[in-house]
């Protein structure tokens, strides 16, 4: 380093703690040894939110906000304004791809234990990022008025309708109107651009200090603080974060960029999963599609939303679906307490633990395949045996991970 | 809770020991006159905040434009044959008008016992339309398209026994989103999502064949 760049810094130490928060957070910030692929899509995440706000920021010189105009102001973005469609599909792609590497992000913590103690907080601060992530993805796809926004928003909004006693005033509330309309979209507009990113940015930096105040864990689910260099007082498993974890991170965006950009290029639409054909339509409040289904990230949660056609306990089947729905979203926040493991990781797991976390990934996908189809009584039948498993791998937790015979851990990581 | 602030704003000690707000207290005494200033101080804070805060939620309710709207809508009907299904729009809603043939009344009373609400005793509809048919003229169907589980709108199926649908099916209205059934009368099947009848908004008919949509002598 040359005295003047030397100088500088020391200049800027002086006044602000730049080469402190570097050595903290990157250069002295010792991560464990035994990284392995599930641990890319932490960083992964981080930059597909840098990929959502800087094209989000150029969409909106384009966009309209106006139910009479945002619909033709998005094609034009795709049509007249130059390179607007690569703009657009990398917002489009990156929103779900946002949720490909944050559900894959969740599940190696599920994996590994990672929301086991000490790491609560930051599990829950995860749970925060998530749900924005759920609002953020709601409000987005409202934005170009096509049929599946409106018919999309029309049936969350009825939820907040079906309250009792508050509900009608509240989804009011929310609309600005007794109905779905113009209100509605220039407000979620609003939320989409500023509240809630900027929501989702803090809630992030968040993540980042309470993970750098417990360490990472591992794919051993021990913790390297608890054996440290007598002299250096460095976590002997650890390597510092940089320049090993971001050059692997490095090599894990490459590749991550090759997806993205075939996606971007080939199949921005992804048969209808990423951007359903409906949405090709502008909104008609007069008829809603012959059949709808959420984005595929909220088809597991839209299955269960339908899957309950009884009344029990005094209250209406509808109601019912909606707590499953929100349910099945809050229920990941209690992990921590539910799993009473002796172990926090798959490894040193038992057999019960692997057979029930592998029955609640098919349940996922099986959920999630059956949102995006019509509901036949085949389907409601297998939709609700599998909320039922859904919710028993939660459920039953505490006592299944405490009978479980687990393998002892090791001392050192591998 | 209030403990909780307590100790965080009161007792809480900076790391290098200096003076937390206990020991100014004991130090400089905390007369009648310094409590009541507190106290005076934190409720008018609370206070003003409530008060900034007001026109902003207050700003989200429905606007006095949005309020305006949603004046009744007359409609036509002379055109509407036999079977035939008109959409009309009011209040931003879809009302359905259907012209029901009598082979479509026959349908009703044989799903009495399918239907979860056969004599439309929940409060779905004006005192005028609670009948077997569900409306003024036993004919003419006047109903809100609007799924009353999630606010969808329902699909016109007059198809009897179709494939999807089952050979029981009768002709009626089916909602793509959640799968929930209505009758020719918009009266729910059981077991489904929906939890009551489709909704008959206000109507008269001003003459053989002009409807008026969203207004009735009663409350007009």
């Amino acid at each position: 380093m040359s005295k003047r760049l030397e100088a500088m810094i020391s200049w800027i130490d002086a006044r602000f703690p730049l080469t402190s928060n570097w050595r903290a957070h990157l250069s002295e910030y010792y991560a464990p040894k035994n990284f392995n692929f599930w641990y890319y899509f932490g960083s992964l995440a981080m930059l597909v939110l840098v990929n959502q706000l800087i094209t989000g920021i150029f969409l909106t010189m384009n966009y309209k906000p106006d139910a009479s105009m945002a619909f033709a102001s998005v094609e034009y973005i795709m049509r007249d304004v130059n390179y607007g469609w690569i703009i657009r599909y990398m917002h489009s792609t990156g929103a779900s791809m946002f949720f490909v590497v944050v559900y894959l992000h969740m599940f190696r913590g599920m994996m590994y234990g990672s929301y086991r103690k000490p790491r609560e907080l930051l599990w829950l601060i995860g749970m925060g990022i998530f749900f924005v992530l759920m609002m953020l993805a709601f409000t987005g796809y409202i934005l170009p008025w096509g049929q599946m926004s409106y018919w999309g928003a029309q049936v969350i909004i009825s939820m907040i309708g079906a309250i009792p006693m508050i509900g009608q005033t509240l989804s009011n509330w929310i609309l600005g109107d007794f109905m779905l309309s113009d209100a509605a979209l220039n407000r979620f507009f609003a939320y989409h651009v500023v509240t809630l990113p900027g929501l989702l940015v803090v809630l992030v930096v968040a993540h980042i200090l309470a993970l750098h105040e417990v360490g990472s864990n591992n794919p051993d689910g021990i913790e390297i603080k608890a054996n440290k260099d007598p002299v250096t007082h460095i976590p002997v498993d650890g390597i510092p974060f940089h320049p090993y974890y971001s050059v692997k991170d490095i090599f894990g965006v490459v590749v991550f960029l090759i997806v993205f950009t075939g996606i971007i290029f080939f199949m921005p639409e992804m048969g209808g999963y990423f951007l359903e054909y409906n949405n090709f339509i502008p909104a008609n409040t007069l008829q809603t599609p012959d059949h709808i289904a959420p984005v595929w990230y909220f088809t597991p949660y839209y299955s269960m939303l339908r899957a309950v056609t009884v009344n029990f306990l005094w209250i209406e089947a509808k109601i019912w679906g909606i707590i499953l729905m929100g349910g099945s979203v809050a229920i990941f926040a209690l992990l921590p307490w539910l799993d009473r493991s002796p172990v926090k990781s798959i490894r040193y797991k038992g057999p019960i633990f692997k057979f029930a976390l592998t029955l609640f990934v098919i349940s996922v996908l099986v959920l999630g395949y059956l949102g995006t189809k019509s509901p036949t009584p085949l389907y409601t039948l297998l939709a609700q045996i599998f909320t039922v498993i859904y919710f028993a791998f939660f459920i039953l937790m505490p006592w299944y991970s405490k009978i479980d015979k687990t393998k002892p851990e090791p001392t050192r990581v591998r | 809770m209030v403990k909780f602030f307590y100790e965080f704003f009161w007792k809480s000690k900076s790391e290098n020991g200096t003076a937390n707000m206990a020991d100014i207290e004991k130090k400089e005494g905390m007369n009648s006159r310094r409590r009541f200033l507190l106290a005076a101080t934190s409720v008018a804070g609370g206070i003003a905040t409530v008060a900034v805060a007001t026109p902003f939620v207050m700003s989200m309710m429905p606007s006095e434009r949005a309020k305006a709207a949603g004046a009744p809508v007359e409609v036509d009907i002379s055109k509407v044959e036999p079977g035939m299904l008109l959409l009309v729009e009011w209040r931003g809603k879809v009302v359905w008008v259907l012209n029901r043939t009598q082979d479509m009344l026959a349908t009703l009373p044989k799903l009495d016992g399918q239907v979860s609400d056969p004599k439309s005793e929940k409060n779905q509809q004006p005192k005028y339309a609670q009948n077997e048919t569900r409306s003024i003229k036993p004919a003419i169907l006047v109903v809100e398209g609007v799924c009353t589980h999630l606010g969808c709108s329902p699909v016109f199926r007059k198809d009897i026994a179709p494939a999807d649908l089952g050979p029981d099916w009768l002709g009626g209205f089916f909602c793509p989103c959640h799968g929930s059934k209505f009758d020719l009368a918009g009266r729910v099947y059981k077991a489904v999502p929906a939890p009551t009848n489709l909704v008959v908004p206000p109507h008269m008919y001003l003459s053989d064949t002009r409807l008026l949509v969203g207004s009735d002598k009663e409350s007009a």
